[in-house]
């Protein structure tokens, strides 16, 4: 099982990276940190290359060309970090063990699991939940679970790709809760979004991609009220990004 | 139909001829799907979630195998088990051990291609889950057999259902000896042959009334287990 890593991940430093399948490109020499602080909210049309940057930034696909590194270090395992996907795919399990399950593999003490098992579904909103198979909650309670279970691995950085894209408002809310009280606790927070409004309730800072590369990165009150390129204007002004 | 009432009697009496072949039968095929499973499944597992050369031809031949002909497998076994075969020394041909080696060898391709696309659908949907837990090569494949042991029961099904039905593997390295290798497939064939219906259709409903059992319990399993487990 995994060992704590000692030292910090983050900043998670992108240098001049790309991710290429074949003769298409998509993500195009990117150069970025993620520092610890406030949530950095990546926003853009479908298919500007969020999701894999995301995937990039966890670890769970290579560059194609330049370097990413987790705190100065290449090939870091996810150990502090974490990801809740687009479509999480549940274990066949209950909830409880959903995030039981997590805690095993993050190599989290056993004693320590009921407590904090009952401390997540709490958090997310899911007391009483426990028992219940796991693939039988609804959507917004499934998207719930799994981020109770991200951070069942007690991430220093969390990664959400698009947590809201298919709920309700009631359900947004919830999950844009949670995420605040994430927040809350230091715990640094890269989550992607189309949803402007979402994006101006929740972000520190903003990336705003556009065919795989970054238009604008920089802190949200700059982005909303001054916007520099013109795509981040129409952006901004409601206009579609194509 | 000649025999019917006899053959019932037979079967209600627990006729203990009847009794021994109905035994030995369901000790042969059950220790056939365990040697089966225990080889089966990791070949399923390891197609499954690996990528090599020559994986899609391995796929393909372990998918025709599970057409192989019983009587060609009985044959094969036969060969080498004979006094003069490799393995003649053994001494396993004619008991019920050379029959297991047979229907394991029949059941091994079943398991292990039904399993392989389970396993392999389970994985799809798994696979970023577990690398973003950073899960090791062993618990990956152990979370995946677990998380899907009700449908592999399927797997295993089939695979008895194979074992318990075939007559051509067990008849060659068994030779039907009476008391001994004598099965319900083989006695079945024997018998009606003989000219013993009673026996035969005796056989024959106890055959398919443990077919219908195990395959209704199984399906009682999975569906309990389905309920908890989600």
């Amino acid at each position: 099982m995994a060992v704590r890593a000692p030292s910090s991940d983050l900043p998670i430093a992108l240098e001049n990276a790309s991710v290429s399948v074949g003769a298409l490109t998509i993500l195009d020499r990117i150069s970025l940190a993620f520092s610890p602080g406030t949530p950095t909210v990546l926003i853009g049309p479908n298919g500007s290359g969020k999701t894999t940057l995301i995937r990039l930034a966890m670890g769970l696909i290579e560059p194609t060309s330049g370097r990413i590194t987790f705190g100065g270090r290449e090939r870091v395992p996810p150990l502090r970090r974490a990801i809740v996907f687009q479509r999480p795919a549940m274990l066949r399990r209950s909830a409880a063990a959903n995030i039981a399950y997590a805690m095993a593999a993050a190599g989290i003490d056993r004693a320590r699991r009921p407590g904090r098992i009952e401390e997540l579904l709490a958090l997310v909103g899911l007391t009483g939940f426990g028992e219940r198979p796991a693939r039988r909650l609804s959507g917004g309670e499934q998207q719930r679970l799994a981020l109770a279970r991200a951070l069942a691995r007690d991430p220093e950085v969390l990664f959400l790709d698009e947590p809201t894209a298919s709920l309700d408002p009631a359900a947004t809310k919830a999950v844009e809760d949670v995420v605040q009280a994430v927040v809350a606790r230091g715990i640094k927070v890269v989550m992607s979004t189309h949803d402007l409004g979402e994006a101006r309730r929740l972000a520190g800072d903003i990336v705003l991609m556009h065919r795989g590369r970054v238009i604008e990165s920089t802190t949200a009150a700059e982005f909303f009220s001054t916007p520099k390129t013109q795509e981040a204007r129409r952006f901004v002004a409601g206009e579609l990004l194509v | 139909m000649p025999g019917d009432a006899s053959a019932l009697q037979l079967v209600l009496s627990a006729d203990p001829a009847l009794m021994g072949i109905v035994w030995l039968s369901l000790g042969v095929s059950l220790a056939a799907v365990g040697l089966a499973t225990i080889v089966g499944l990791p070949i399923g597992a390891l197609l499954a979630l690996t990528r090599f050369p020559g994986r899609n031809a391995c796929i393909v031949v372990l998918n025709a195998l599970m057409g192989l002909p019983p009587v060609v497998v009985g044959l094969a076994v036969y060969l080498l088990l004979s006094r003069s075969g490799p393995l003649g020394s053994w001494g396993l041909l004619f008991t019920p051990k050379a029959m297991v080696i047979a229907q394991a060898i029949l059941v091994t391709p079943i398991i292990a291609a039904l399993a392989r696309q389970t396993l392999e659908d389970l994985w799809v949907e798994y696979r970023d889950e577990l690398a973003a837990m950073n899960v090791g090569p062993v618990g990956r494949i152990s979370t995946l057999i677990w998380d899907a042991r009700f449908s592999l029961v399927t797997a295993l099904l089939a695979g008895f259902g194979r074992a318990a039905a075939e007559v051509g593997a067990v008849i060659i390295v068994g030779g039907n000896i009476d008391g001994f290798t004598r099965t319900m497939t083989t006695a079945i064939a024997l018998e009606t042959s003989k000219g013993d219906l009673p026996l035969a259709i005796g056989l024959g409903i106890v055959l398919i009334a443990i077919v219908v059992a195990v395959n209704a319990l199984a399906w009682g399993v999975r569906r309990t287990g389905e309920r908890f487990a989600g």
